[in-house]
Order: structure tokens, then sequence, then C-alpha cells
């Protein structure tokens, strides 16, 4: 019989070694399920993991890819992280990014067709101070009137969409856009656009942004009395109550934080690859962000990392889709067993597994 | 005579420990015999390989001269061996028949069981209606559920953990001759606790353990509690000293609080009033639940009140937050270490910074400084005599004893004017518990206010200048601590709160 032992202490060398582990199971699981499809495993796990970065044919617009699709979910991920490690359940990073991106692109139109130096900064502003606003709706709910914020945080992303649709439809669409829907093109007007910083790469001023988010989030979780007590109240809450930490102060700082990385994510989408506010501007980053947040551990490097990965894998697929023919329900249950194995083994950082003789009773 | 239970060369290992080496003895039957040691001497891992937790390595086991080897505590129950923990299982919310059905094997009918435990709570001299809820129960008459829950089993060993720690006085009377009956017809009854004066009166033989391995055997009636207690320990023991002093001013007073329960199996507290001198320690005895955990969550700030309500030196000090009660010298150490006094998964550097952040000036402009936070959890390790591999471990991984030692040396490290502490030597060893004492006493020395609240009379009597007592959450007046005698206790802790005036 297999049993679990509790370690006293996590294993350093398993919370390393575990995704690493986790991603070599994958890469066999999942050739053997290319392999049932009568595909070319070996092909499809290199077109997937090698390609995007390395190969001549793809990696032009694969490797700047890279970087767009990692930017919003690192950037978004973080923010959430600092919540989730204080037992602080934001699921409706989507929504905030959704009011993020209205606000922001509603100040770049705002002084349309102007091309001052302060406009953009002040779009990221309004990007930031929208996704605040929307994230303070259940972080103020919950302190004050006691409510779930999972619950309210989520349906708010529903109201969100609702009022995306109406900008795209109604106040924010392009006078010159033949009634079509969707506001005008903020990246092609100097100005409001949020440029590719270094040609090539898919650098633009979100990627700059999470990069930094990364550093201080790392900063202010490893050295600052603030990430002390993020860790403290999520471990140990009658504890950090006892240690003076403030509750409900945490609850609406850690909302805010990540209320307005999500609102500057979505600003630098709007202003940036998307270009411009359409129906269908949110493709998902918001909850994908949560996944990034819980497979980087909550840490920030983790975070990084995952944040990555996970966008590797999504570049990946698609490619693995076009050049193999491999069917987009095989592209994520592939993407599924990589969470699958991740989470799993994670149970090796903190068990450690045992061999027993059963003993008749 | 055959023994009944005989235990020969017993052995256990964790990883980096070793619970129990060689251990032998025997237990004959209408026995009590008691199992003595400090803590992680190995008496918890040894009990638990007789009840079927924990399997043996090596060695052998004999139940009344049959091979006895229980894979699990079912098979060690339907060999007659029972065992009443210290921690109670029971649900709350169930009546004692209900919890008491839950635990067996094929319950029988409500009826018929509350006629059996009728039956056997009044031939035991154990008074307890089985119709009533758990919640609504004292700690003694919760563990009168537990025992009865392990009589009905007819057992022909009974194992008692700590029975005594969370009861009164009068109530140890009770579970005195409960057992003493027990044992004269027949059951052996084997009794771990560190009350050494106790195991005097009650127990017919007693086997010492240390580090693991078994150290002596005595005849506990024949020798002193202070020989035991060398044995234990393997030094003698000092007995914590004080110098006599005229206290001081008047630091602390609770004048007239009343908060109401937070929730349904919390007390509430009803007009409590005491103040405490500097340089003076006053002792707060009463059995557990009775608003213990409430009066330290009001005075370390984590409830806060009226600003009146509690004064420091006359300033009004009641509707303040745990930082600034810290920052003005009035700290204090929960009961629950694990989860209260320290995070769990936290390590002791980072449990030293939960409360010594300000006075210790263990932050800049808002960024720790680990390195001098490290070395003051250092120097509670060396001045408190913490036994743990270094500052990193997680606190979860001490012993209760090591992680009390932890608090209390944080707390008293920061030279507070006021400390309150709850059940400071809870499940702490003996030689431990004197050194916890003892800097208690030190730091009254010293000119700080001491409040201890503890359910441990014999604790209190020791170091505390002034007694009262908590009772469903009303606050006797304080007397005297050296004047009183163990009756007049008795009947301050269950209750008779005018007895003061009357006596006085």
């Amino acid at each position: 019989m297999i049993a679990l032992e509790k370690r006293p202490q996590p294993a350093r060398g398993w919370v390393i070694g575990a995704p690493l582990l986790a991603v070599v199971l994958t890469m066999i699981a999942g050739g053997i399920m290319f392999a049932a499809l009568g595909k070319d495993p070996v092909g499809a796990i290199r077109i997937i993991f090698w390609d995007p970065l390395f190969s001549e044919q793809f990696s032009g617009y694969s490797r700047p890819q890279l970087l767009v699709k990692a930017g919003p979910l690192i950037l978004i991920a973080i923010g959430l992280s600092l919540g989730f490690r204080a037992g602080i359940w934001n699921i409706g990073a989507e929504g905030q990014y959704i009011v993020g991106a209205l606000c922001g692109a509603a100040f770049g139109l705002a002084f349309w067709p102007s091309t001052h130096p302060l406009i953009f900064p002040g779009m990221v502003l309004a990007g930031l101070l929208g996704g605040v606003l929307w994230a303070m709706i259940p972080a103020l709910l919950r302190v004050y009137a006691r409510t779930n914020e999972i619950l309210v945080s989520l349906l708010l992303v529903y109201v969100a969409e609702a009022m995306l649709a109406s900008a795209a439809t109604g106040w924010l669409r392009n006078p010159e856009g033949a009634g079509f829907p969707g506001s005008r093109n903020l990246a092609r007007h100097a100005g409001t656009d949020n440029p590719e910083l270094i040609a090539g790469t898919g650098m633009h001023w979100g990627v700059l942004a999470a990069f930094v988010a990364v550093i201080m989030a790392y900063v202010i979780m490893t050295r600052h009395v603030l990430g002390y007590q993020i860790r403290l109240a999520g471990q140990a809450p009658r504890a950090a109550r006892f240690g003076g930490v403030n509750a409900g102060r945490l609850v609406i700082l850690c909302m805010g934080v990540s209320g307005a990385l999500a609102g500057m994510a979505g600003l630098f989408e709007v202003a940036g690859p998307a270009g411009r506010i359409s129906i269908d501007f949110n493709v998902g980053y918001g909850f994908t962000a949560i996944i990034v947040a819980f497979l980087g551990r909550l840490n920030p490097i983790g975070i990084l990392l995952a944040g990555l990965l996970l966008a590797l894998t999504f570049i990946g697929g698609e490619l693995a889709q076009l050049m193999l023919g491999i069917p987009a329900p095989a592209i994520q249950a592939f993407q599924g067993m990589l969470l699958f194995f991740l989470l799993a083994l994670d149970v090796l950082a903190n068990y450690r597994v045992k061999l027993k003789r059963r003993v008749a009773a | 005579m055959t023994a009944l239970l005989e235990i020969s060369g017993l052995c256990k290992a964790y990883p980096g420990v070793v619970a129990n080496d060689d251990v032998s003895f025997a237990i004959q039957p209408g026995e009590v015999h008691a199992l003595l040691g400090e803590n992680g001497a190995g008496k918890s891992t040894l009990v638990k390989m007789i009840y079927g937790l924990v399997k043996p390595d090596h060695g052998t086991m004999r139940l009344r001269g049959a091979p006895y080897a229980p894979a699990e505590p079912r098979a060690a129950r339907a060999a007659g061996v029972a065992m009443v923990f210290q921690h109670f299982s029971l649900f709350e919310a169930l009546s004692v028949a209900e919890n008491i059905a839950l635990g067996m094997e094929d319950p029988p009918k409500p009826r018929d069981l509350a006629a059996r435990i009728s039956a056997v709570s009044q031939a035991y001299g154990l008074p307890l209606d089985p119709f009533r809820l758990v919640g609504d129960l004292s700690a003694g008459e919760r563990q009168r559920v537990e025992i009865i829950r392990c009589l009905l089993q007819d057992p022909k060993l009974l194992i008692m953990d700590e029975p005594t720690s969370v009861l009164t006085p009068q109530e140890v009377e009770i579970l005195f001759h409960t057992l003493r009956k027990l044992a004269a017809e027949g059951t052996a009854i084997l009794y771990i606790s560190h009350k050494l004066e106790e195991i005097r009166t009650l127990c017919d033989a007693a086997t010492i353990l240390r580090l693991g391995r078994k150290v002596g055997e005595c005849t506990p009636a024949a020798v002193t509690a202070a020989h035991m207690a060398e044995l234990m320990v393997g030094k003698s023991l000092a007995q914590p000293a004080r110098a006599a002093q005229a206290p001081g001013a008047v630091l602390l007073a609770i004048n007239g609080l009343n908060l109401p329960a937070t929730s349904s199996f919390g007390t509430s507290l009803r007009d409590v009033r005491f103040s405490v001198r500097a340089g003076e320690i006053l002792g707060i005895g009463g059995v557990a639940g009775n608003g213990q955990d409430e009066l330290l969550s009001v005075l370390s700030g984590e409830i806060t009140t009226a600003p009146d309500t509690i004064t420091l030196a006359g300033a009004p000090i009641g509707a303040l937050g745990p930082h600034a009660r810290r920052e003005k010298g009035v700290l204090c150490a929960p009961e629950e270490r694990l989860g209260h006094a320290a995070a769990p998964d936290m390590s002791l550097t980072e449990n030293a910074l939960l409360t010594a952040r300000i006075r210790r000036g263990l932050d800049q402009g808002g960024f720790v400084d680990w390195a001098r936070t490290r070395e003051f959890a250092q120097e509670i390790i060396t001045r408190f005599d913490v036994r743990t591999p270094g500052t990193e471990v997680v606190a979860r991984a001490l012993s209760g004893g090591n992680l009390q030692k932890f608090v209390i040396g944080r707390e008293i490290l920061q030279a507070p004017s006021v400390l309150v502490v709850n059940q400071p030597t809870w499940g702490v060893d003996a030689s431990a518990a004197a050194a916890i004492r003892q800097a208690l006493l030190d730091l009254a020395q010293g000119g700080a206010a001491v409040i201890v609240i503890s359910q441990d009379l014999d604790e209190l009597l020791e170091i505390a200048d002034r007694f009262c007592a908590l009772n469903e959450g009303r606050m006797s007046s304080a007397r005297d601590a050296r004047a009183l005698s163990m009756e007049e206790i008795g009947l301050m802790l269950g209750g008779a709160h005018d007895m003061a005036e009357v006596v006085a």
C-alpha cells in the first residue's frame, strides 16, 4: 500500500524539481495521446515547446507573441497572488481588466485626435483607477457588509462585459467606422498607442510593467512588513489579529492592488495588441491569470515562469493545430495534463511517499 | 499472578528521534500505574503503541499472557484496552448519548443506551444526564462523557492521559473516587500526569521515562515528589524563588467590563473589574471556557472596548488595537500556541516578528530587518532554552513545551510593563514550567505587572500575590493568595462570588 507521510518542512528540492518533472511527464503522456491520434509524438512535442521559440520558420511571428500573451497574464496574476496569499479571493480580475480598458480608452478618446505626450500616461492612470474602482465594490462590500468577495467579484465580470458591449456599440463606437461596432484604433494613433518598445520582441509597456510588478511583489513579499502581514493573515488569521494586522484594511489593499494591475493590463492590451475596444475584446486573461497564480505557487518568480510556460503552450498549441492538424480538444487536453501533473506533483513537496505493507487486522 | 499487560523491549523511532528505546514494564490487574516523564520523554508514543495507534519497531506486548499486537484502536478496544485522551473528541451540538453512540461499534437503541449511561454513571459516582448537549457541559463533565464511553466497553485496562489538567479540585476528588472504585473491581489504570502529588495519592506503582528510556520504577506513596521529579529530569529541580517586596502603584485596571459572547459556545464577560500593581503577580484561576480566552482578547486589544474600560497607569487604552497597546508596553501570550500566539507554518524568526516588531525595532521604514529579527529569535532560543535545530524551523515542528517557552520568552524579552499570560505552563514539563514561572517572577521583581491566567492552582499559589477566579464570565474579587486554603479556592472557582465579602 502506498501511504503519504507529511514532511515536517516542505522539501526544498521538490519545490523546484516537481514542476520540471511535471513538464517531462506531460510530454510523455501527451506524446502517447498524440501517437494514439496517429500523429508524430516527437514532432508534436517539438512544435509545441521548441518551434515557437527556435524554429527559423515560425519564431519570427511566435517569439514576440510569447511576451504579448504572457505579459497580461503575469501582471494580473501578480496582483491576484497578493490577495490569494492573504485568503482574499478576487475571482473577478476579468471584470477589472475590462473596466480598466474602458476607462483608459475613454480617457484617450476624450482628447482625440490630440497627440500630447501626457495622454498615454493619463490613459494608464485612468485604466489603473478603473480597475481599482471595480475591485473596490467587492472589497468594501466584504469589509462593511460581510458579503463573499468570490461571488461579488465574479458576478461583476458579467456586468463589466455588458458595459463593454454597450461601449463598443454605443458610447465609444468609432464615429467614422461606418456603423460597425468597436472604437477607434488606439494602437495606430501616436499619443494613444502602446508601441512595441524593442522591435521584434513583443515587449510593450505592459510587459515592462509586468516585470516591474514581479520584482516589486518579490521585494514586498520577502522584505516588507506588508508582505509578512499578507502571509500571516493567510496562514493564521487569528495570529494575524493578535499580531495587530487590520483585516479590513488588508482586504481593501489587496483587492485594490489586484484591481489596479488588472486594470492596467486591460489598458495596455487595448492600446497595444488589441488596438481598440470591441465586443469580444476580453479573451479570458483575467481567468487564466488565476491558473497562472496558482501554477506559480503564488510566488512572484514562479508566476513569471508559469505565465511564460502557459503562453508558450498557447502559442505552440495553435501552431500544432495549424501545422499537424492536431484537433483543438487534444491541445486543450494536453494543456490540462500539464496543469494536472503540476498540481498533482505538488504533493511531493509536502509529503513523503512511503510503501507500507498492509497489516492484517 | 500473571500480569495484565506485560511490555518488553518496546522500541519506536521516528525520523530524527528515538521516541522509545527498549521500554519494559508490567501492569497488574487492579493496579493504578503511573507513567511519568517530561514532555518528549516518550509517554505518548508508548500509550499510542498500547492503544494500537502506532506500531512498535521492536519489542513485544502480552495481554493476560497472550501475545498482543493491536493493528488499530478497534483491535485494542476489542481486547479490553480503552483510552481517555487529553483532548476530547466530542461534538458540541450533539447530546451526551449521541456522542457516545457515535463511538460504538454497534450502538443499542437510544433509550437503552441512555439507561445504560445513567446506570454506569451512578455506579461510578459520575453524575451525567445523557440527554444534555455536550456544548453546555463543563470540561469536567465532558471528561465524564469520555470516561463513560470507555466504561461501557467494560475495559480491563483504562489509559488516562493528563486527566486532571482541566478539573477543579472538587472534580479531581470525584474522579479519583471513580478510579479507585474501578481499580477495586480489578480494572487496571495506566495514568499519565505531570502532577506528582496526585500520583502519590492515587497510584500504586510508577514507571518513569526520560528521553525515551525507562529510568526508574517506584512506589509513589513511599517516595517524595521531589525524588520522582529528579528521576524524571535527571537533576534536582530548583523551586522558583522570590524576594518579598511591596507592590507599587496600580498599573492596569479593568473597570466594569461587559462583553457579549462572540459565538454560541463562547462566554460573555459580565462586570469584570480588577487591577494589578507594578511588581505584582495577579493569578486568575478557573476552568477553561469560563471566559479566559475572551478576557485575554480584550486585554491584548484583539477586541476593543470603550476607552475607559481599561486604563494603563490611569490613561484609557480600551479602544486601542494590539499594536498601540504593545507600544505602551502591554504584552500578551495567548493560550493557543499554534494559530494564535504563533503561526504554525512560519519559522521561529518570522514568529519572533509577530509581536516584537515595534518594541524591538525590527523594521526600518516598513522593511523588515531579517538579520536583527533572526538575532532576536536566537536570543529567545538561548535565553529560554528552546530546544530546536535553529531559527528557521517552522513553529509546528516544535513540541508544545518548547514553543511555549519561545512564546513566553518573546514577550518577556520585550521588557513589558504589563504582561498577560494565559495557561503559561499548559502541557509543559516540570523543569521547563519551573523556568517559565521563575521568568515571570523575575519580571514582576523588575517592576512589571503580571497577570497569569491558569487552570493549574498549584502554579497560581506558587507564584501569585493575589488570586481571583473566573467563573462563567464573572470574576470574584481578588484575595491574598498566601492566606487561601484549597477549600476556599474551590468555592471561588465554583462561582461562590460573594464568599470574598463573607469571609473578609
